[in-house]
């Protein structure tokens, strides 16, 4: 069968199901378990509409269940067993994640990612935002800026790797460093310590278009008259920025920027795809992903680590949404 | 507390010119009132004077000083917004201590600056609330105090009763000429489309009309003689009925034959060359009163009656009345006799008026400015 019928046909196997099971489930609830007629019609139709809801929400709880939650507490089963997933280990992995070594390199690498890429990513696309409102080409300049939105990690990794390339013929830093004199091209990427920062820089490439769209928004959504009110109070821009407007769209602010640290919390492209992990760049995704093959319970420990590092980010930002809201 | 003076001054967008040839005087003291149909050009103005809007024509003194290109700030000015424009994040505290803040004012300067302005606007208990957690009328006191604390030379208020409910719009109003009343050597200018604001408020009104003034005097003088036919139906409402006729007699007095029967005369004195000129008769509906006799200025069919008690309204059929009519205001004729007269509906009535009270415009302009 040719690929492009196989297509039209998953779409339409796809499509047609969800739409039969909506008609026909809900045929079923209305005609055969609660039917509107008899002497219980009003019961039933009460009851028929207070069971409908769940009918719409199955499909969705289903899938969600099938590939989130059973996959969370099979990793952590798997986290207590051994190495061919017989044996069982108790918390061993965990104790010796916690022992030090690689782990707590990691662990430390991932806390500067967190630390640093969504303190970047937000404030450069807050300075972006507030900086291309005012310009007649700014749309032009979001656009350009928000672009590296539209390539994957990977993708986005492979450009970084030219521009760090460890020649002035096709690195653009050591292109830099050769114009300025310097005789021998260095590899960033092995830099210590610093060559995290290396790594970060692509993430933040990235995502601080998504800062800067979103950030916009809310400062168009400032009202104008306050603005014009602290200009007539006598403020500065820097004061018109940092007093009237930030406080203005904190809510927003920390919404961006906590979905740009879950977002780093699961990173590991990136890692895997310049360094794999070398130079002391390993973080916990990619440390996880270095153990996915030949030990699986000791990569589930970690998933299980990382999940539950994310869990309070997470539970802030969506409160945070929720509140932005209303 | 200073003297304003606008020479010439205009505002063009482009090409597109929005108000032009504004010369003004603003003396310490006084309350100007800015009023117009919406889009003359009023909020423009003001935000000219507050530095918000660019002047790109004229000049604009401030205290003898030219202030045209002098920063918002620095002009001495504090302005209250339609929307009261408060700091969302900011206590009702911080809200008034913003400007002194950013001057850099001693701590004990701004708690006694916001000491004096809560207590004259009555905000003391609300001090440390968010402007979220105010009412509508508490929030314009803000707004006020912003302005207040900052002890400004001259105070702009745009709107600032517009987004209040009509029973607040009252009280708002009352202590906005109480506030005045306390601070007699402020000058303050005041921007409204609500003639009842302007005439109760105002020591000068300046009514805006097409990019330009249109007149400027007391409230009572433009009631009284208005200098135009727009400003003669602006102020005042019901506005002024609006009557077609020819001059036959001019001197002292003047007499007009109306088009649609009936004579007027008014106190307007109008010279010899001015006979037989087509003329409108202006009256406003409280100063009509019926007539029995032959001496009449309108004659009409009662169409509808509305009776409010202390006055009743009388709409008259004019029979020629189309729609291009009524946009301009001059389709039906109304009388507003004191007392209840719900038994004149569908009767045939005179209405006359004292000659003092009967205005007369040749080509829009009154007979008795030239």
């Amino acid at each position: 069968m040719p690929v492009v019928l196989q297509g039209i046909l998953t779409i339409l196997i796809g499509v047609g199901g969800c739409i039969a099971y909506f008609y026909f489930s809900n045929l079923v609830l209305d005609k055969v378990i609660f039917p509107a007629k008899g002497e219980n019609a009003g019961r039933n139709i009460n009851r028929a509409n207070q069971v409908r809801p769940w009918l719409f929400l199955f499909p969705a709880i289903f899938v969600l269940g099938l590939y989130l939650v059973y996959p969370v507490v099979g990793s952590l089963i798997r986290s207590f067993y051994g190495r061919d997933g017989q044996e069982f280990v108790g918390l061993t992995y965990y104790a010796l994640l916690f022992s030090g070594g690689d782990f707590t390199r990691a662990f430390l690498n991932n806390l500067l990612w967190v630390l640093f890429v969504p303190a970047a990513s937000t404030f450069i696309g807050l300075v972006a935002a507030q900086l291309t409102d005012k310009l007649s080409w700014g749309n032009l300049a979001k656009s350009l800026i928000f672009m590296p939105m539209a390539i994957s990690f990977v993708g986005a990794s492979l450009i970084w790797k030219f521009v760090y390339a460890n020649d002035a013929e096709i690195g653009l830093i050591n292109a830099i460093r050769a114009s300025l004199g310097f005789e021998n091209p260095i590899d960033v990427l092995q830099i210590p310590f610093w060559n995290n920062f290396f790594l970060m820089v692509i993430l933040i490439w990235i995502q601080t278009g998504f800062a800067m769209v979103i950030l916009s928004a809310a400062l168009r959504g400032i009202p104008e008259e306050t603005i014009e009110a602290a200009i007539l109070d006598g403020a500065n821009p820097w004061q018109l920025f940092f007093k009237i407007k930030v406080p203005q769209i904190m809510s927003t602010i920390v919404v961006v920027w906590t979905t740009i640290t879950i977002l780093v919390l699961k990173v590991f492209d990136i890692v895997y795809t310049m360094t794999g992990g070398n130079f002391g760049t390993e973080i916990l995704p990619s440390y996880m992903m270095d153990y996915f093959v030949t030990s699986k319970g000791y990569a589930s420990a970690i998933a299980i680590v990382i999940m539950i590092t994310v869990l309070p980010v997470m539970i802030w930002n969506i409160r945070q949404a929720r509140r932005e809201m209303r | 507390m200073a003297d304003l003076k606008l020479t010439d001054v205009a505002k063009a967008y482009g090409n597109v010119q929005v108000l032009k040839d504004i010369n003004l005087d603003i003396k310490q003291g006084e309350l100007v009132v800015f009023v117009g149909p919406s889009g003359c050009g009023k909020s423009t103005l003001l935000r000219m004077i507050a530095g918000l809007e660019k002047i790109t024509g004229g000049e604009l003194q401030i205290d003898g000083r030219v202030v045209n290109n002098v920063p918002p700030a620095q002009r001495g000015i504090a302005m209250v917004f339609q929307s009261y424009a408060l700091y969302p994040h900011m206590t009702v505290r911080d809200n008034m201590a913003f400007a002194l803040k950013i001057a850099k004012k001693s701590k004990d300067e701004i708690d006694a600056a916001i000491k004096k302005a809560a207590r004259i606007l009555q905000l003391e208990p609300y001090l440390d609330r968010l402007p979220k957690a105010l009412s509508g009328g508490q929030r314009q006191r803000v707004a006020i105090g912003r302005s207040i604390v900052r002890d400004p030379k001259v105070y702009l208020f745009d709107e600032p009763l517009s987004n209040l409910d009509a029973a607040l719009r009252v009280a708002t109003r009352i202590e906005i000429a109480q506030l005045k009343e306390s601070m007699p050597d402020s000058t303050m200018i005041y921007v409204t489309h609500d003639q009842v604001e302007a005439m109760t408020l105002a020591s000068r009104i300046v009514v805006l009309a097409g990019g330009g003034i249109s007149q400027v005097g007391t409230p009572l003088e433009l009631y009284e003689k208005p200098e135009n036919e727009f400003v003669a139906q602006f102020i005042g409402s019901p506005a002024m009925n609006m009557l077609p006729g020819k001059i036959t007699a001019t001197g002292e007095r003047t007499t007009v034959a109306m088009d649609g029967g009936g004579t007027a005369v008014s106190t307007y004195p109008t010279r010899d060359e001015d006979m037989g000129a087509q003329v409108k008769v202006g009256v406003r509906p409280e100063d009509l009163r019926e007539s029995k006799g032959e001496d009449y200025i309108f004659e009409g069919k009662v169409d509808i009656t509305e009776a409010l008690g202390e006055v009743t309204l009388l709409y008259f059929e004019t029979g020629n009345a189309d729609l291009e009519d009524m946009e301009k205001g001059d389709a039906a004729v109304i009388a507003k006799l004191s007392g209840i007269h719900s038994d004149l509906r569908g009767n045939e009535v005179r209405l006359t008026a004292d000659p003092s009270k009967v205005h007369l415009f040749l080509d829009g302009k009154s007979l008795r400015y030239r």
